[in-house]
């Protein structure tokens, strides 16, 4: 006799047990500690604030480790941690041109007025396996810089902007707050504020590869690397009650912005476009891939045809989110007897009728 | 770091929040079927789980609610046993089983086969809102179809149905319209549910977390499954009775039970099926 399934609360208890004993691994080894991976895991941990849209190093590692290093389950535990947290101020608008820059590169000049700056980067690195970190205890040795790099450095694209080849960037009238994604939910036609916002927050992943397709004829783009830039940035609040900017920190922060043909329209001549990328950390593809679909999603502001996935809001942004994405994916998993019932006694009833119909064709050959 | 103990507020969402849900719920009862726009929250729990229903009931609950929480009409799904463990972690409120006892349902797939009463709330999960959604991909299209009460698309996919299989080929989150006005997706119970809906005397609000909607359907609210004069609305029989009470009048799930393909054919609302032999045992 059939017995109904009970226990699921004896099993989930359980799971949690052999989750816990598969995350730590063998026991015999040390323990990973936060602080390690704040400092060596320190692109995970950028991916990780930065989806997870919460600037805090120690509670992204904390995440990473929950996770096993699972990056998108990571995002999750983050989002799921600010979901609650109340918000005590709200900054003031950051000033990337005053960032203490450790990257600035430029595709589009040979030479810019504060040089081209590596900075820390894997480009040219030739991606050899370097067998040395294979042992511990490796001095990573870096001689201090003489030249200290001059500050604040100027943007690239201003230097265009002041010509007029450069659609300018101005602010809107009367300075809209922005929305907040997290608070109300996503409406279309979505602003650029909201669109950005998305962007920022969207799966790298499926960022970088709306990017790619932008670029091999899903939407007609022409981008440049007008600028990329990466470091510290200062955030400040001002209280109302006090009146006055307090610091209260700074962020790492990269920046990319690229420049786009645009043939012009009736009303504007023909310029060069802006798309931007911002990220947290030191996260230089995904603000280049977000540079290029905001460029890509701005097609319908500047009269462009909106053929491509990569240029229709509702495509791009509705299925940028990994938590969302990765939820309802998942979700398959879990029980669907009744609605799979439904569908078997449905399926079966088509394929009576099915046989019944060409039992009836037959004897009329 | 130190270590942190966050003390979550009752029902884990803060007070403005449930405020936010609250209003989004007036404006549902307001205006029946009606799909309104809300700040859906991460919850901790993965979308596509009941994170819509999740936040509907943490906006809702207060400390004298029994709470009973159901996936595919039974208590002892993994999920429904997740989603109440959270609920009894963050409000400490009773929980129940037996659907007469509580005041509040979260429920995913199904309606119990026990009659609902006054008072008692059904809180849905729903995964797709828009019932429109596989006909119209387009968010801003399904929107004015809503606003202009231009179903035909949906008529057309029924009709379609009937002229290809002689009969509607949706045998769940089949569409209803609600109060003569709204099409609603009733969320994926089976369409054998969809009557119980009718005129309910208990509230039944909707949540869609990922979606970032909700709904609802007060009570004694006429709900119209769609249907044509020539083909009505039929719902789903068994030529068999639950094997374990014997009702010929509940939802059936299929168990395999041999490799050999044997089957049976028991009731997916566990606590109704337990109900039913709990009086036949009375009666013997």
């Amino acid at each position: 006799m059939y017995v109904a399934v009970k226990g699921g609360e004896q099993a989930i208890a359980r799971s949690w047990d052999l989750l816990a004993a598969s995350r730590r691994g063998d026991p015999r080894l040390l323990e990973l500690e936060l602080a390690q991976i704040r400092e060596q895991m320190r692109l995970a941990v950028a991916r990780v604030m930065l989806e997870g849209s919460l600037y805090d190093e120690n509670l992204a590692a904390l995440a990473l480790k929950q996770a096993a290093g699972d990056a998108v389950e990571a995002i999750f535990l983050l989002r799921a941690f600010r979901t609650t947290l109340p918000r005590l101020a709200t900054s003031l608008p950051l000033d990337t041109g005053a960032m203490r820059v450790r990257r600035r590169i430029s595709g589009t000049f040979k030479d810019v007025p504060g040089g081209q700056i590596l900075g820390p980067t894997a480009d040219y690195t030739q991606r050899l396996l370097d067998f040395s970190l294979a042992q511990s205890g490796a001095e990573a040795d870096c001689a201090e810089d003489h030249d200290p790099l001059p500050h604040p450095l100027p943007n690239v694209l201003d230097t265009l902007a002041r010509e007029g080849l450069i659609e300018a960037e101005t602010i809107p009238v009367g300075d809209p707050e922005p929305p907040d994604l997290t608070r109300s939910p996503l409406m279309f036609p979505a602003s650029r504020p909201a669109r950005l916002q998305n962007l920022a927050r969207a799966d790298e992943g499926w960022l970088l590869g709306l990017a790619y397709a932008t670029q091999r004829g899903y939407a007609e783009s022409h981008p440049f690397a007008g600028e990329i830039r990466m470091g510290e940035v200062g955030v400040s609040v001002c209280p109302p009650e006090l009146g006055f900017e307090i610091d209260i920190g700074a962020i790492t922060l990269t920046e990319c912005q690229m420049i786009n043909q645009f043939a012009g329209s009736k009303t504007a001549p023909p310029q060069f476009t802006r798309g931007y990328g911002l990220s947290f950390g030191e996260a230089e593809r995904k603000a280049m891939a977000m540079a290029l679909v905001d460029r890509s999603l701005r097609a319908e502001e500047l009269g462009e045809d909106q053929l491509a996935p990569t240029q229709q809001q509702e495509f791009v942004l509705y299925h940028s989110d990994n938590v969302e994405a990765s939820g309802f994916v998942q979700h398959l998993k879990l029980p669907h007897y009744v609605d799979f019932q439904a569908e078997l006694a449905l399926i079966r009833t088509l394929r009576q009728q099915a046989a019944d119909l060409s039992q009836q064709e037959t004897r009329h050959d | 770091m130190t270590e942190r103990q966050w003390q979550y507020n009752f029902g884990f969402l803060d007070e403005n929040t449930k405020r936010m849900l609250r209003r989004g719920l007036l404006k549902a009862v307001a205006i029946p079927g009606y799909q309104v726009p809300f700040g859906s929250r991460e919850m901790p729990l993965p979308y596509g789980w009941g994170t819509g229903g999740i936040q509907l009931t943490a906006s809702i609950i207060g400390k004298s609610d029994v709470l009973k929480v159901i996936d595919q009409g039974a208590d002892d799904t993994t999920n429904a046993v997740n989603i109440r463990r959270f609920f009894a972690r963050v409000t400490g409120v009773a929980t129940t089983t037996r659907t007469a006892d509580a005041t509040l349902i979260q429920t995913r797939h199904r309606i119990p086969e026990t009659a609902l009463c006054e008072g008692q709330i059904m809180v849905f999960q729903v995964p797709e809102p828009e019932p429109l959604r596989t006909l119209e991909a387009s968010e801003v299209e399904t929107r004015k179809l809503h606003a202009h009460q231009e179903y035909g698309l949906m008529h057309v996919k029924l009709y379609e149905d009937i002229a290809r299989f002689g009969h509607v080929a949706t045998s769940y989150d089949y569409p209803v319209l609600v109060n003569g006005r709204y099409l609603a997706s009733p969320s994926p119970i089976p369409k054998f549910d969809n009557p119980k809906l009718d005129r309910s005397p208990a509230l039944m609000l909707f949540g869609a977390g990922r979606e970032k909607r909700l709904y609802a359907i007060p009570p004694y609210t006429a709900v119209e499954s769609l249907a044509f004069e020539d083909h009505p609305f039929a719902v789903q029989r068994w030529p068999h009775v639950c094997a374990l009470c014997g009702s010929g009048d509940s939802y059936l799930d299929e168990i395999i039970t041999d490799d050999a393909g044997h089957r049976l054919f028991v009731c997916s609302d566990s606590d109704y099926c337990q109900a039913q032999r709990t009086l036949q045992e009375g009666m013997a």
